[in-house]
């Protein structure tokens, strides 16, 4: 975790991701009058996942609106807004919706900048859930960070704890280019240490995390699986291999320094996510550490992810398609087969 | 003949020929496009705006520096109306440094901060939504400066339309949505697209002002323009149609086999709105045969001086080839490792 000084860790408090979030964007919205939010039922509803709760009260229906149900104007609209001097912060009910919109975040949003020579840009912050898990079904349960960050121009970051959720929030809204901000939808109600609301910190949005430190193998890793990899390396560390998890938390751009500096250390590695193998965020990873960090790999890079299938609604083939504990304890047992006890 | 200071439909004499003398001015300027398109100086896709001179120079000319225009692919003609200078135009179309957009964008993609002439946008009716966006700003920052957004009649075909006219008269943005209906998304005849062959109902839909306004005719074009500027700086958006006629080819890539060319000649000769002005500025005696040869001659004049300047201009250098993608250097993938 990241590293507080002394008065800050007698402020820490433990609040859900969900919580933290909305403290990003109440602390934000106080600070700088710019930052309107905009989005499907975030304000009578409440928010899908309660995210923007009590904002609109406290902020004003001038700067917290419910929109229609149409996500091209909704990201277009914030697009415009943020080349026209505001802060949006548009929220989009699910990742699986973005797609709706897909045509403002990668030939709007990202392009800009650059076809117009550098005369404007887009401050604009996109967050959505995504991830499976919860039952909702194939066209409810996608992560698809991997299509958005295979575009230059935007910046796609997948928190993973409540302390990173809002200081990475924090971050985005004052970034002065696009951010997709990647939420998990497991992740809302789970628990973490952030500082008191109004303690000022933020989290970067291009350096990943060691969550874990170990000398034996890397679990390079983002958003929900960073979790489920502590789990693994807890049990992995009863028999002796400790395994280094590496939080990457920035899609793009990549902090590949930290994943190559812990590979040296380790010189094995898995991949692990939540979203299909192939042509995706983890391959992409996988590729990079080849190219850059072959010299310093024992074995080949393992890699796990999401079955290869549409995401089932039953309950016990929905658990199956996602990555768990004792299939992250399987890989690195085929990585590092010596260290097995038997 | 002798010259009279009148007014025509309540426009001052100067207006007028400031009208025409603009109207030369985007016709001249595309066809040295043309021209430099023909002889390899310009790539891509070219869009002409000839035949359709009258619809941005009667509505841009009465709108303020602080207004917002925002456009399609087919935008030179905004642009030069909007005051941006013709040589930076033509430097973007021949991919120059000294182009609007440092020759990054081309000629779909013109941009200027300084006159608000923010864009043209090349996926089919993307503009809407931004320009719903810029008018959401302008009401949160309590400005009264209005946002004029260009499209075609193909751009009516697709959702961000409908999501964009909702949005806009549902929270009161101060946007004009001008479609400029030549009758053709591109090669496909307003009859294979519309159902309904006016966007009436389509406003009405939407509980949105509307208006129809030939497009040929610039006189009917600034008037409607008023209107819908009025409007919107009391907060309320406009559907404006503009009837009007592309007298060349989708882009030069376009060998026009879907217009029969007794349609093309007859808007040609008989529509062309450049000549409806001249015969009702000789008609009622506001102008001299000279005066107009004069204007026409100035923007030949500027036209010229605009291709050359381009081709005098240099190419964008490899450094360019990665600046401007975000503001954050460290935005580039693997930024640390690069460093």
């Amino acid at each position: 975790m990241a590293r507080l000084n002394e008065d800050e860790q007698q402020i820490m408090r433990s609040i859900t991701y969900r919580e933290a979030l909305r403290e990003a964007m109440r602390e934000e919205m106080s600070r700088d009058s710019r930052v309107i939010v905009i989005g499907e039922d975030i304000d009578a509803y409440g928010g899908t996942y309660a995210v923007t709760k009590g904002l609109a009260e406290e902020f004003g229906r001038e700067r917290v609106r419910d929109t229609p149900l149409a996500e091209e104007v909704i990201v277009g609209a914030a697009v415009g807004a943020a080349m026209a001097g505001l802060r949006p912060v548009a929220e989009l009910m699910t990742m699986n919706f973005s797609l709706l919109a897909s045509d403002q975040i990668v030939n709007t949003a990202a392009k800009v900048r650059y076809m117009f020579g550098g005369q404007t840009h887009v401050p604009l912050v996109i967050r959505m859930p995504a991830g499976g898990g919860a039952q909702r079904g194939a066209q409810h349960s996608q992560t698809l960070e991997s299509w958005y960050a295979h575009v230059p121009g935007i910046k796609v970051v997948m928190p993973a704890t409540p302390y990173d959720a809002k200081g990475m929030l924090k971050s985005a809204i004052r970034d002065e280019d696009t951010v997709l901000f990647i939420e998990h939808e497991l992740l809302y109600g789970v628990k973490g240490d952030v500082p008191d609301e109004g303690v000022e910190y933020t989290v970067p949005l291009n350096r990943g995390e060691i969550k874990r430190e170990g000398r034996d193998i890397s679990l390079i890793t983002f958003s929900r699986m960073v979790h489920i990899c502590l789990q693994a390396a807890e049990e992995l560390a009863k028999e002796g291999i400790e395994a280094e998890v590496v939080d990457m938390r920035c899609i793009r751009p990549i902090d590949l320094d930290l994943a190559l500096d812990s590979i040296a250390k380790t010189n094995h590695a898995l991949v692990v996510e939540e979203g299909w193998k192939y042509y995706g965020t983890g391959q992409g990873m996988a590729a990079m550490l080849y190219e850059y960090g072959f010299d310093s790999l024992d074995a080949p890079i393992g890699h796990i992810a999401g079955v290869d299938v549409p995401t089932p609604y039953s309950k016990h083939i929905e658990r199956a398609a996602f990555p768990n504990r004792d299939e992250i304890i399987t890989a690195v047992h085929k990585i590092l087969p010596q260290r097995v006890a038997r | 003949m002798a010259i009279r200071d009148v007014t025509l439909a309540g426009l001052s004499r100067e207006t007028l020929l400031d009208f025409y003398f603009k109207m030369w001015l985007i016709r001249r300027f595309e066809e040295k496009a043309a021209e430099g398109y023909t002889l390899g100086k310009i790539g891509g896709f070219l869009h002409l705006y000839i035949g359709q001179e009258a619809v941005a120079t009667g509505l841009i000319s009465q709108l303020r520096n602080d207004d917002v225009v925002i456009s399609s692919y087919r935008e030179h003609g905004h642009a030069l109306v909007k005051g941006v200078d013709p040589n930076k135009v033509m430097a973007e179309l021949h991919g120059k440094a000294t182009g609007v957009s440092k020759g990054k964008g081309g000629s779909m993609h013109i941009y200027s901060a300084e006159h608000n002439l923010l864009g043209g946008y090349a996926i089919v009716a993307a503009q809407l939504p931004i320009a719903c966006g810029y008018g959401l700003a302008a009401n949160h920052q309590h400005l009264d400066y209005v946002t004029m957004c260009f499209f075609g009649d193909g751009a009516v075909d697709e959702g961000a339309f409908h999501e964009s006219l909702n949005l806009a008269e549902l929270w009161s943005l101060p946007v004009i949505f001008v479609c400029e209906n030549n009758l053709y998304s591109m090669g496909n005849s307003l009859e294979k697209a519309w159902s309904v062959n006016s966007l009436e109902p389509r406003a009405a839909a939407y509980g949105m002002a509307y208006e129809k306004v030939d497009g040929m005719e610039i006189i009917n074009v600034h008037e409607a323009g008023q209107r819908a500027i009025e409007r919107a700086r009391a907060g309320k958006p406009t559907l404006l149609e503009v009837i009007t006629y592309r007298f060349r080819g989708h882009s030069m890539a376009d060998p026009g086999a879907y217009r029969p060319k007794e349609e093309v000649e007859r808007w040609r000769s008989q529509r062309d709105p450049i000549l409806l002005l001249a015969a009702k500025l000789r008609e009622q005696g506001i102008a001299t045969e000279q005066e107009l040869q004069q204007l026409e001659d100035r923007a030949s004049g500027i036209a010229e001086a605009a291709s050359q300047f381009a081709d005098a201009s240099p190419f964008p250098t490899m450094d360019d080839l990665v600046a401007d993608v975000m503001i954050d250097p460290t935005g580039a993938i693997a930024w640390r490792h690069q460093h």
